[in-house]
């Protein structure tokens, strides 16, 4: 096996807002008056249910055609978002349903996106994935939901609220969000 | 339906993992500990949805965004300073047009934030963000001053070590890497758990950056060289390691 050279991870800090929350990233992939708009919020919250308010969050998700838009210097939709945790833990994307992604070998993941958590605290970031409530059907044929057991697999589900979506992610204890591995 | 469907996903213990790496959890740095996940990591397959990942370009870089002393009115006080290096693959390759993001304390040891209540002055000519993207042969530029040591609460008497804080994408979601760089022979190594957390001496140093005259601007500023190398955080059981 090969020697592990790759640089280390260290925490965000306290002080990620600085570097990190200006432009060019934003939180608002889409314009919230484009059709099919939706705004996807959470609060992130610590082992003691406390919310976070020294995090970010950030997604990374395909197009309404399921298809990875990788450049941020072409027109048209770009999958990436990021915000801050510092209004209270709480984190808000305003975005666009993604289609169905293929899965390796054959079929379709159902539409989700990919979910990276920093802050002081963590040495390296979490990675999560959140899913849709309306997609009852392609969620129960997910190949990554339909292999989770139960309770795992609600943490992946967005539940609908009175702003569009509702995604909160508890890092640690009681209702812990599913992590990965990547 | 994917014929393997049955088929749960193995779980990978956080510790089992690269030891490039810190553990999530480690008692030392106090905020670990309610801020790491209690069970195992699902490990899936990369998709299409991993093997992607965004990419920047010109159009988010400012023309003095690299050049942390010129983004005010006056100059920054403290030790200017040139960083730089090369943004590399796993396979030592150079990744070209990649947005490099850096933060960092004023040369006293106090951040521009809010939050920062440390005893030392702000400096009305330093922001402490910088950002830029690597050239052709993964090459970036930043020029600043040298950070400040500085107090935090984790324990009695506790103090970082000079860093300046890095965010790269690399050419995946999962080459996406937030780290520190710091500065050779600092002697605040030996206290400091962030440090530590990374347990292998050898990955430890790669957090080092070096003294190096080639980069260093006679009668200007001193230069440090730090290399990062991205990517393979997704060698799993269910694939092939380093098979790029």
């Amino acid at each position: 096996m090969t020697e592990v050279v790759f640089t280390p991870s260290q925490t965000v800090g306290p002080y990620l807002a600085i570097g990190l929350l200006d432009p060019p990233t934003t939180s608002t992939l889409v314009s919230p008056e484009t059709p099919g708009a939706i705004t996807i919020s959470g609060v992130l919250l610590d082992g003691a249910g406390e919310p976070v308010p020294d995090g970010m969050v950030e997604v990374w998700q395909a197009d309404t055609d399921g298809e990875y838009a990788t450049s941020a210097e072409t027109d048209g939709f770009f999958g990436f978002g990021r915000s801050g945790t510092v209004d209270g833990g709480r984190f808000t994307f305003v975005t666009q349903k993604p289609g169905a992604v293929a899965w390796p070998g054959g079929g379709l993941q159902a539409p989700h996106l990919l979910v990276g958590v920093f802050a002081r605290g963590l040495l390296k970031r979490l990675v999560t994935r959140m899913y849709f409530p309306d997609e009852v059907e392609a969620n129960a044929n997910d190949p990554v939901l339909s292999r989770l057991p139960a309770g795992a697999r609600e943490t992946l589900i967005a539940r609908p609220d009175a702003d569009g979506l509702r995604f909160d992610i508890v890092i640690q204890g009681p209702g812990e969000t599913t992590f990965f591995a990547v | 339906m994917p014929p393997d469907q049955a088929v749960q996903f193995p779980t990978v213990v956080d510790s089992e993992r690269s030891i490039a790496d810190p553990p999530y959890d480690y008692p030392d740095y106090v905020g670990t500990r309610l801020r790491h996940p209690k069970n195992p990591l699902v490990v899936v397959p990369s998709t299409l949805s991993e093997l992607t990942g965004p990419a920047y370009g010109e159009s988010a870089i400012g023309e003095l965004d690299h050049d942390l002393t010129r983004q005010f009115a006056g100059v920054p006080l403290g030790e200017r300073i040139i960083v730089s290096g090369r943004v590399l693959g796993s396979d030592g390759k150079p990744l070209r047009s990649q947005l490099v993001e850096i933060w960092q304390a004023n040369a006293a040891g106090r951040y521009a934030h809010v939050v920062d209540g440390h005893d030392a002055p702000l400096d009305p000519n330093f922001a402490g963000a910088g950002r830029c993207l690597t050239d052709d042969d993964g090459w970036y530029r930043f020029v600043t001053v040298k950070p400040g040591a500085y107090p935090w609460g984790n324990h009695e008497n506790a103090w970082r070590p000079n860093h300046i804080h890095f965010s790269l994408f690399g050419r995946a979601f999962t080459d996406r890497l937030v780290t520190q760089m710091y500065f050779p022979g600092d002697p605040l190594f030996a206290y400091d758990p962030i440090y530590h957390s990374v347990r292998d001496e050898k990955a430890r140093e790669r957090m080092v950056s070096s003294l190096e005259m080639a980069l260093t601007i006679p009668d200007w500023a001193l230069g440090y060289r730090y290399d990062i190398v991205l990517g393979g955080r997704d060698a799993t059981p269910l694939e092939e390691p380093h098979d790029d």
